[in-house]
């Protein structure tokens, strides 16, 4: 663990980039824990006198047509922005690297079903099928979280399968084989802790198009629904007050979504770094 | 002296940058070509002297930097020169032949246009006649059919193929100075002997000076008039071929000589001990268990009928699964047909050049692979009769086990050594908590691994300390045969004797039965009592490895030894201690 903390300081230190990506995410998930106790205002009070107003010290974001406090509004997403990419992330990354893996190590029968399924669903134009799915399934956090993780499935299904068939057939691999262990075993204990580091890159990557793809699911009305505060239905409601000059409405969330992103973004190599036994010394 | 040497290195230091700070890669070198000399730089991995002919050339890698010192190519500087300039020199002047033939080609390009392009950039040809002078140097390198060649990619060509384009390339522009880095590294004896000798001739011919960059005694001595001898980033000897091997003066000169299996040295000859071991403990830690040598009794451990595996062709001729073709065309035979039987306690060498189905045969004899025909008895069963996929969970695996070729590729980068020696103590001995800790320490002293090493991770450790792991993972659960697949090929040469002492050491101790596969002569000879030669997949010849090596009956048995690159002891000096080679093929 002592390793682990040494290494991670190494490897932020090195690149103060990642290591501005890791601290701002350090601060989503502060914001996403103690969101609504951080925020000022009730994100949900509305106040008709108090609607439309410009960014003031009481308001640093303005308040919404509905006189609610954007700064608030904005806070209290977090939890729920993060929530849906974490876990839709979370799972994707565990059944496409369970099958990407399978698919991998076996070859043959299960590669080719695998193969086929994720050119599938990779055919469709991503963001329309998980419309698709949300419309079907019914406008639920649970069912964005679904539609998420399905379309970013084949992404990891892909880079496990090749990782994996590379090391297939690698010495260690072998030589786990002689030791006695089984097929499962040798997959779980040997090769997919070799594959975390460009599993790492891609789950940082997904993280981001996961959070546009729910604020884009709830921006086009299929995804949360208000008065919920979450950043795609503020740009969504925020976007018709632009024309008129209300401009906080929409940047606020809007940049909020876009700084998570591109931190996303940018913790990729690091995680990398954390995950690779090699860069230590 | 020769009237002006053509390449000059004076003083030359350089450092990388890292990430506990700079390191010193090469102490002030000093060094000298002469026109039409070829000179020999030898010395062990990490020694520098990949790093001098990189920076002589300008290619040194970002993170290097010569701090001081200088080189000059007749009259003209190298170190601080624009790149444009050197870029000039470079194909024109200076050629270099890399280590691995297929990573330095262009894989989507056709190996003609690939010298052609070579030609068009020093203005050695216009756009007209480049290639019919594409054409001439594929000739001039002994490729067969070069016309057809020429549209070749090179995935087409064999190893040994891609160097000769790769030498094409390098002498398209009749360079004055070729810088040959490992050039027959990954090739087979026969391929080695007939790549060099092909340089050695194109050089001679056109007045070439080469630096032949080699960890090969044996091949710096063959080819070389004069050796550089590298450890550490310094040199530590310089001097004529006869002199240096009939009177090296150098303590580290006389220690790699002495570690170069010759054709008549024997194992207890090879008395290096390499740098890392020095201060280590000692290999008999005073609570290692007790040494039981076993007598070898002749007893037959495994007995190998008929052997048969064929592997699905991929160049299979049918291209629509319903065109039925000849079972011939569709199948290529790894292993033909063959038979041998292993004693108890008995070591057999299996030789044979890359392709020749040796590895094949390992496999299928440690369970790793199903034979298409044929069976093979381990001590009184028929262990074939299981599944390769079912056998890991039988009681006979612990019996058979397996040292693996690349030390760094058969442990697992996330495994410390420990977790590493402990795998096959969990699964098949089914040892665990204490009990473990112990048997895993004695196993470190037994192999003398240190063991403070033993919570490092692979990348921590250097090629002898990981071969180390991986022997003692190999021996963890007393196996009564051990499979040797080149055990020492990607050692280097002071590091391999060890490990062959070792080896020999072990299977006197535990009284195992060794089935040692290389391509090595020398070596397999130090080690085995018996051996087999294979060939495309059949045996050519067996017997004591004394006479097989001594008195070949087969010609290809012949052609095999004679190409390694033996050094005449009595060419130089009268003792029975000498230098010969160590030629690594990776298969």
């Amino acid at each position: 663990m002592l390793r682990f903390a040494k290494h991670a300081r190494y490897v932020l230190s090195e690149n103060p980039v990642t290591a501005g990506a890791f601290l701002f995410f350090t601060l989503l998930i502060l914001l996403a824990v103690f969101g609504p106790w951080i925020a000022p205002h009730d994100p949900l009070a509305t106040n008709a006198s108090n609607a439309l107003q410009a960014p003031t010290w009481a308001h640093p974001f303005g308040t919404d047509h509905l006189g609610r406090d954007v700064f608030s509004r904005v806070i209290v997403a977090t939890r729920l922005d993060l929530g849906i990419a974490v876990s839709a992330v979370a799972l994707s990354f565990v059944i496409g690297s369970a099958l990407g893996c399978s698919a991998g190590f076996w070859g043959g029968w299960t590669d080719r079903i695998v193969g086929r399924v994720s050119d599938t669903i990779m055919a469709f134009p991503l963001f329309v099928l998980a419309m698709g799915v949300v419309a079907a399934l019914g406008n639920s956090v649970e069912n964005i979280i679904y539609a998420t993780a399905v379309i970013n499935l084949p992404f990891y299904a892909r880079v496990a399968r090749n990782e994996t068939s590379l090391r297939r057939e690698a010495g260690f691999v072998l030589a786990a084989r002689i030791s006695g262990g089984s097929d499962a075993r040798i997959l779980a204990t040997q090769v997919f802790p070799n594959i975390l580091p460009p599993m790492m890159v891609q789950i940082s990557l997904n993280m981001g198009w996961a959070i546009l793809n729910a604020a884009g699911l709830s921006f086009i009305g299929l995804g949360v629904r208000p008065p919920a505060a979450e950043w795609g239905i503020m740009v969504a409601e925020g976007a018709t007050y632009i024309v008129s000059g209300e401009w906080w409405l929409a940047l606020f969330p809007g940049a909020a979504l876009m700084l998570a992103v591109f931190c996303f973004n940018l913790m990729g190599d690091g995680l990398r770094d954390l995950v690779d036994p090699s860069r230590r010394t | 002296m020769a009237p002006r040497p053509i390449l000059t290195v004076d003083g030359l230091s350089v450092e990388f940058r890292t990430r506990n700070g700079t390191v010193r890669a090469l102490e002030s070198v000093d060094l000298t070509v002469a026109k039409g000399e070829v000179l020999g730089i030898v010395g062990e991995s990490g020694s520098g002297k990949s790093v001098t002919a990189y920076t002589v050339i300008g290619l040194l890698d970002k993170a290097g930097r010569p701090v001081a010192g200088s080189a000059e190519y007749d009259g003209v500087p190298l170190i601080g020169t624009r790149e444009k300039d050197l870029a000039d020199l470079r194909g024109r002047e200076i050629s270099m032949i890399f280590q691995n033939p297929r990573a330095a080609l262009n894989p989507i390009r056709p190996v003609g246009k690939q010298i052609e392009d070579v030609l068009l950039r020093h203005n050695q040809a216009t756009r007209q006649d480049a290639k019919e002078k594409a054409i001439a140097m594929l000739e001039k390198v002994r490729i067969v059919d070069p016309p057809l060649r020429y549209w070749s990619y090179p995935y087409e060509l064999s190893g040994g193929m891609c160097q000769r384009v790769m030498i094409a390339i390098a002498l398209a522009c009749n360079p004055r100075l070729l810088i040959a880095d490992e050039p027959t590294t990954g090739l087979d004896v026969t391929t080695q002997k007939a790549t060099m000798d092909l340089v050695q001739e194109l050089t001679r011919a056109s007045g070439m000076s080469v630096i032949l960059i080699t960890h090969d005694l044996g091949m710096a001595a063959a080819y070389c008039d004069r050796i550089v001898v590298m450890r550490k980033g310094e040199i530590v000897e310089a001097a004529p071929v006869a002199q240096l091997f009939a009177d090296p003066k150098h303590p580290y000169t006389q220690k790699l000589i002495a570690a170069s299996p010759g054709p008549n040295s024997k194992l207890s000859d090879l008395t290096a001990v390499p740098d890392e071991m020095e201060d280590a403990a000692p290999v008999q830690a005073p609570d290692a268990p007790p040494v039981r040598v076993m007598p070898p009794s002749r007893a037959p451990l495994m007995e190998v009928t008929n052997l048969v595996k064929e592997f699905p062709r991929r160049d299979a001729k049918s291209v629509w699964p319903w065109q039925k073709s000849e079972t011939a065309d569709t199948v290529f035979r790894a292993v033909d047909d063959i038979s041998f039987s292993l004693s108890r306690g008995e070591s057999l060498g299996l030789v044979g050049e890359s392709g020749c189905g040796k590895s094949t045969t390992s496999s299928i004899v440690t369970r790793l692979l199903d034979p298409t025909a044929g069976s093979v008895f381990f001590d009184g069963e028929d262990i074939t009769a299981f599944r390769a996929a079912k056998f890991a969970r039988l009681p006979q695996r612990r019996k058979i086990q397996m040292v693996f070729q690349d030390p760094t590729d058969s442990l697992n980068p996330r495994f410390s050594s420990a977790d590493s020696i402990s795998d096959p103590l969990r699964r098949m001995v089914g040892l665990s908590g204490a009990a473990l800790t112990k048997r895993v320490e004695e196993l470190s002293d037994m192999v003398g691994l240190p063991r403070h090493l033993l919570t490092r991770f692979p990348h921590q450790l250097s090629g002898g300390q990981k071969a180390r792991v991986g022997i003692a993972r190999a021996i963890a659960a007393d196996p009564m045969l051990l499979v040797l697949d080149e055990p020492t090929s990607a050692l280097d040469v002071s590091v391999q004797a060890v490990v062959l002492q070792l080896l020999d050491r072990l299977k006197q101790e535990l009284g195992m039965s060794y089935i040692f596969v290389s391509h090595d002569l020398n070596v397999v000879r130090l080690l085995c009592e018996r051996v087999i030669v294979m060939n495309k997949g059949k045996i050519v010849e067996t017997g004591t490895a004394e006479d097989v090596l001594t008195r070949p009956q087969q010609d290809y048995t012949k052609t095999l030894i004679a190409a390694i690159p033996q050094l005449d002891p009595a060419r130089w000096r009268p003792p029975q201690t000498a230098a010969a080679p160590v030629p690594k093929a990776a298969e």
